[in-house]
């Protein structure tokens, strides 16, 4: 078969099961689009590179299989560097596809020329500069890979111009690249493990992100319910355990509850899944939980260790190692320890005025949307404070329903996300909660959103800031508050309504959540512009590089209720 | 408990030789703040590959390189070469005779 490199990248993709394809075309990777014409692959215009990258993410973030993005050489691809971090620092499982100017042209400063391979490298598991049609036949099937194979992460595919264009003739084509089988964790440590979680007094959970990633949830459930270990959780692992289990003590962390972080500071037994130990988990990581043995199960064996020495390490499938951790384990009873777990949660409840005195207030409003919206519900966020009380208020019940950017922090990740999203899971309702400042960081999507005319809702809790900065001047910097109150603010509604998407402002006068609800109702995208208090912050707080104990709760004078 | 480890040694490594191997690497270390003193890298012969000796003086991250040196797709194995000599890096340098040349 006779074929070019643009129509053989072409077929790859098909064969990877590529159906949906983000991106913006230009100059160097023109040849590609050129061959996608007649494709079954449905491309996705997106406004800006950032864009397309986050709108694969959400794909990829929602079904757990490796999705693609593709961008110009040059700008296209500088464009695409913060989407990649992202899905590095979080394991999304993204090959990005960008073009480069000819072979001839590298290195010569030449138009929209840059050097795609070297900005990507250390933020990428692996990426390739393919060169030559023939690499193409290795590198495509590898790239998807090494995306979807052990801790998922992203992987860049740079394609020169003249490699699109050159033609070569292929026998046969390569068999898909899937996710490879690990070798299994030995035996003997998890016995080891299940001898320590049988002789724990005081076990804990610590689920991270991992544990959505192994589709290990419900085995982490009848393994918190078998070993009688209460369960905390960091951002990214919220909706493995649903909030009514009793077990379930939500969120640990710089922005979690008081009884969570106390509740690590009395275990005996810390045993994390797919966690990480970040610092906005652990607080100050000498003292995080002081009396605690570290067991740690991790598909990454350079994370055994990292942050915090563990004193038992098992590197492996978290799903494979809890199946045979459960063979091990009998059933065990610490009516003393649950007691005091369910005396802590019972102790600590979010700090808010009841809904029927602020029902704008943001806990009340993610309480209510939860309430609004179905259990397999699709959660976007932005990044401040609406995405900690998100994280603190919204019941997540299932995994793989909060998509949110946990490493990165990245600002601008909730629209093209839910877009993502809604691709992906057709049917489905999606919701993209942001803030004012957030939003305005991707804002050109809204013309994807409505081109595409998906079921996506954007939440704009609009306090008029850039709500954690001020919050952290207010706290941390002597209330000196400089550049995080914005002087002017726009008419979301109305721009929501110039990109041809349902615009709607609530007025928090008459009945603001029965408008919600109204707004809600509607078919087809909306932009639901939602005033909440201009100086509300998100309580408990640990102050930065302090120890988790050290959390500072709302002051009465600080309130607003 | 586990015996100290050691905070300098010499790395082993067997890596792909194609370009970008040595970009991975050295990458690796600017970005993860690890310490890296000297470095050797010479193909082996009618192979695919180059061998690398990485020589880290004072690294208390030791451990953690050499497992964050070992996720990269390109290296195929990571050794600690703790019968080798820090000496072998100056020994090795010392043997190039000097010469005056064209600088550019």
């Amino acid at each position: 078969m006779k074929t070019t490199g643009a129509q053989l990248l072409r077929i790859l993709l098909e064969r990877q099961g590529i159906r949906t394809l983000p991106g913006i075309p230009g100059g160097a990777i023109l040849p590609f689009y050129d061959a996608l014409h007649g494709s079954t692959i449905r491309h996705v215009l997106a406004r800006h590179e950032q864009g397309a990258g986050f709108i694969a993410q959400g794909m990829a973030r929602v079904t757990g299989r490796a999705a693609a993005c593709l961008a110009t050489s040059g700008p296209g691809a500088t464009n695409l560097l913060t989407a990649i971090a992202d899905a590095r620092l979080d394991s999304v499982p993204l090959v990005a596809i960008t073009g480069q100017v000819s072979q001839s042209l590298i290195g010569t400063d030449a138009f929209q020329e840059v050097d795609t391979y070297g900005l990507t490298l250390p933020i990428t598991k692996h990426n390739f500069l393919v060169r030559s049609a023939a690499e193409l036949l290795e590198i495509v099937p590898l790239a998807f890979q090494l995306a979807e194979s052990g801790r998922p992460g992203p992987v860049a595919i740079d394609v020169p111009k003249d490699v699109q264009n050159a033609t070569i003739e292929i026998d046969t084509l390569p068999e898909p690249g899937r996710r490879q089988p690990l070798a299994p964790c030995a035996d003997e440590l998890i016995d080891t493990l299940a001898h320590l979680l049988a002789h724990a007094q005081r076990p804990v959970l610590y689920l991270g992100g991992g544990i959505i990633t192994s589709n290990a949830t419900e085995l982490a459930r009848t393994l918190a319910h078998r070993a009688a270990a209460p369960v905390v959780s960091t951002l990214m692992a919220l909706g493995a355990i649903p909030p009514e289990d009793p077990l379930f003590m939500g969120m640990l962390g710089m922005h979690g509850t008081q009884g969570t972080n106390f509740l690590l500071e009395e275990a005996d037994l810390v045993l994390a899944i797919g966690a990480r130990f970040d610092d906005r988990a652990t607080g100050k990581v000498a003292e995080f939980c002081p009396r605690a043995t570290i067991a740690h199960i991790d598909i990454d064996p350079a994370e055994i260790g990292k942050i915090k020495t563990a004193f038992l390490g098992l590197v492996g499938d978290a799903a494979d190692i809890l199946r045979r951790l459960l063979n091990r384990l009998p059933p065990q009873t610490r009516p003393t320890w649950l007691a005091r777990a369910a005396e802590l949660r019972a102790s600590y409840p979010l700090q808010h005025p009841p809904r029927s005195e602020d029902p704008l207030h943001p806990v009340n409003l993610c309480r209510f949307l939860g309430e609004q919206l179905p259990a397999d519900a699709i959660i976007t966020t932005d990044v401040g404070q609406h995405q900690m009380w998100v994280a603190q208020a919204y019941p997540f019940r299932q995994p793989r329903t909060l998509l949110t950017s946990g490493g990165l922090g990245t600002m601008g990740f909730g629209l093209p996300a839910a877009i993502g999203a809604a691709l992906a899971a057709p049917g489905r309702r999606v919701a993209c909660v942001t803030g004012d400042g957030s939003i305005l960081m991707n804002i050109q999507e809204l013309a994807t959103l409505a081109e595409e005319n998906l079921p996506v809702a954007v939440l704009i809790f609009n306090n008029t800031h850039l709500g954690l900065v001020r919050q952290q001047q207010e706290l941390f910097y002597g209330q000196r508050y400089e550049a995080s109150r914005f002087a002017t603010s726009p008419d979301f509604a109305a721009i929501a309504r110039g990109f041809g998407v349902r615009g709607v402002r609530i007025d928090p006068a008459t009945d603001p959540l029965a408008q919600l609800s109204d707004a809600f109702a509607g078919d087809g995208p909306c932009v639901i512009d939602i005033p909440i208090h201009t100086t509300e912050n998100v309580y408990p707080m640990v102050p930065p590089g302090a120890a988790n104990r050290h959390m500072l709760i709302a002051q009465p004078e600080l309130t607003h209720a | 408990m586990p015996n100290p480890i050691p905070t300098s040694t010499i790395l082993e490594l067997i890596v792909r030789n194609h370009p970008g191997t040595m970009s991975h690497i050295t990458g690796l270390f600017a970005r993860r703040a690890f310490n890296l003193e000297a470095i050797v890298v010479v193909p082996l012969p009618d192979t695919e590959t180059s061998r690398i000796l990485l020589y880290l003086a004072n690294e208390p991250k030791l451990e953690q390189v050499g497992r964050q040196l070992a996720k990269l797709h390109d290296v195929l194995s990571v050794r600690h070469r703790t019968d080798l000599s820090p000496e072998i890096f100056s020994q090795l340098i010392n043997q190039i005779p000097s010469a005056p040349c064209n600088t550019f």
